[in-house]
């Protein structure tokens, strides 16, 4: 099984076409979306977390290419400055995966990246700009 | 059978005294009871770190030359006060930058100070004859000035509100952005750690009291403004107690960054996390039952901050317990919690102010002057309309 984010860019003509339905009934794949920004008529975008097999996860996103739909491997991350942070826990009040929370011991903060949706709302919560996204090609 | 502040200083000037944090009491409560704990226990550390906006400081320039009356002062673009003498001011936490807006107020001005940095100075003057200068552009740094001490009128909230928010949008607030629908529930507190729900009754926390104050010894000044002290029974054991609060009082130039941090909340503004600790002299059983609360018996309001008036409903009564488990229920439903104070960097104030206590570094003091009783919360009404 392999996890993978991507951001599908569809063009104005394929944003009534059925494509998650495809995804599930031809390739087995267990998604789970991030952000949308699909309208009929207009070029869309749509950014989510695929879950299936290597080669299952490959085809789809072949059987995507050639309906015209682009793609791209998620290039960003959410990383958490350690030393600014003071484990205030303000952001944990918005993270809507729980990726961000308070370790009940120590009270302190943990982030746990496999969980992350990538909303960026822990950005502007943190008091104290500890938290950044990382971009990466 | 008492202590007095006096024998304590003595056992903490001989090294012997027995000094435990206020979660650690707790335990010990448990144990061995709190007649017990009382006789071997002498001091029990408090203390809370979280967003304080009512913290600025007094900031003394010096005189240039030809000197000048600062009338309107900006410290990095930020507004200070200019109507104290010639070259006093007031920079306070939560006025923000003319140019950068709320990434940066005076608490990012008086971290930036703490800090070592270079910050910028521009004041203006009408002139007289005595300050002729009409105005100055210069940089200043902590250690040039003559005076720099944070007074801050509200700090160390006893009790505090926790926030939610039962509209359907979004809204940004100093308890944090409250998302729609009851979506989440935030509050501020150490709990059974904070200083002033460990001696609620003002026992031996008072004007003139010795504190840990951003990482160096201040003292408590005053009763903080909005000071009320009330309590509300809550059933079984628990108790809600309403607002004391104190001016604290400490020296900018002994201060740390980790224990005085700049923040900002979006859509809100800025303000400062502050670090308070207060060491509690176990004085007598009496003061001993009280620093023995536990988290479940202390509860709070869950309030409404949609409602965009000065009464704001409150949804149900919660103990800190229910609140640190990560969730609550509210109106039938799961909603998840979560702190703004930082109970982790709470925890290493009232260990810092053990360490210092038994190391003979820190000694008691009685206050000179008790906390009012007599306060009321009084409204601000508007003109009478004719």
């Amino acid at each position: 099984m392999k996890k993978l984010k991507v951001i599908l860019y569809f063009p104005p003509e394929s944003t009534d076409k059925p494509f998650t339905y495809h995804l599930v009934k031809d390739f087995d794949i267990v998604f789970n979306i991030l952000q949308a920004e699909v309208q009929p008529g207009k070029r869309g975008r749509l950014t989510m977390e695929l879950q299936g097999s290597e080669k299952n996860i490959e085809e789809a996103l072949e059987f995507a290419k050639s309906h015209g739909i682009g793609y791209r491997p998620f290039n960003k991350n959410i990383v958490r400055n350690q030393g600014e942070c003071m484990d205030c826990g303000a952001c944990t009040a918005v993270c809507p995966s729980g990726a961000l929370y308070m370790d009940k011991k120590s009270w302190e903060l943990i982030f746990d990246e496999s969980k992350c949706l990538l909303c960026e709302l822990c950005i502007k919560a943190c008091p104290v700009k500890a938290i950044d996204v990382n971009m990466f090609v | 059978m008492g202590k007095t502040f006096d024998e304590i200083n003595e056992k903490i000037r001989q090294g012997n005294a027995v000094v435990v944090t206020a979660e650690e009491i707790i335990g010990i409560v448990e144990e061995k009871g709190v007649k017990e704990a009382a006789r071997q226990v002498d001091v029990v550390t408090t203390a809370t770190f979280g967003p304080m906006c009512s913290s600025g400081a007094f900031i003394n320039f010096g005189h240039s030359d030809p000197p000048i009356r600062m009338n309107k002062i900006w410290l990095n673009d930020v507004s200070a006060y200019g109507g104290l003498a010639a070259v006093d001011s007031y920079i306070g936490a939560t006025e923000l930058s003319e140019s950068k807006g709320m990434e940066y107020g005076g608490a990012h001005v008086i971290e930036d100070l703490v800090n070592g940095k270079k910050v910028r100075l521009v004041a203006k003057s009408h002139g007289t004859d005595c300050y002729p200068r009409l105005d100055i552009d210069t940089d200043i740094t902590l250690k040039d000035l003559n005076q720099a001490y944070l007074f801050n009128p509200r700090n160390v909230y006893q009790n505090y509100n926790a926030a939610t928010n039962t509209s359907k949008d979004i809204i940004y607030t100093y308890m944090g952005t409250l998302l729609p629908g009851c979506g989440n529930v935030t509050y501020s507190t150490s709990g059974e750690l904070s200083p002033l729900l460990n001696d609620p009754e003002f026992r031996t926390i008072g004007i003139g009291t010795r504190i840990f104050l951003g990482g160096t010894q201040g003292y408590i000044a005053w009763e903080g403004t909005q000071f009320i002290l009330d309590k509300e029974r809550v059933d079984p054991e628990g108790t809600m107690y309403a607002g004391a609060t104190l001016a604290v009082i400490g020296d900018l130039k002994k201060m740390s960054s980790r224990y005085l941090r700049a923040a900002s909340f979006e859509r809100y503004g800025t303000t400062m996390f502050v670090g308070v600790g207060i060491p509690i002299p176990v004085l007598d059983e009496e003061v001993m039952a009280f620093l023995s609360v536990q988290n479940r018996d202390i509860y709070t309001n869950v309030v409404d901050y949609s409602v965009p008036r000065r009464s704001k409903p409150s949804l149900r009564k919660v103990n800190y317990e229910e609140l640190r488990s990560g969730s609550i229920e509210l109106n039938g439903k799961t909603v998840q919690t979560a702190p703004l104070s930082s109970l982790n960097r709470a925890r290493e104030i009232a260990a810092l102010l053990k360490g210092s206590i038994e190391k003979g570094e820190f000694f008691l003091q009685e206050p000179i002057q008790a906390m009012p009783k007599d306060r009321g919360f009084n409204p601000l009404k508007d003109r009478a309309v004719k």
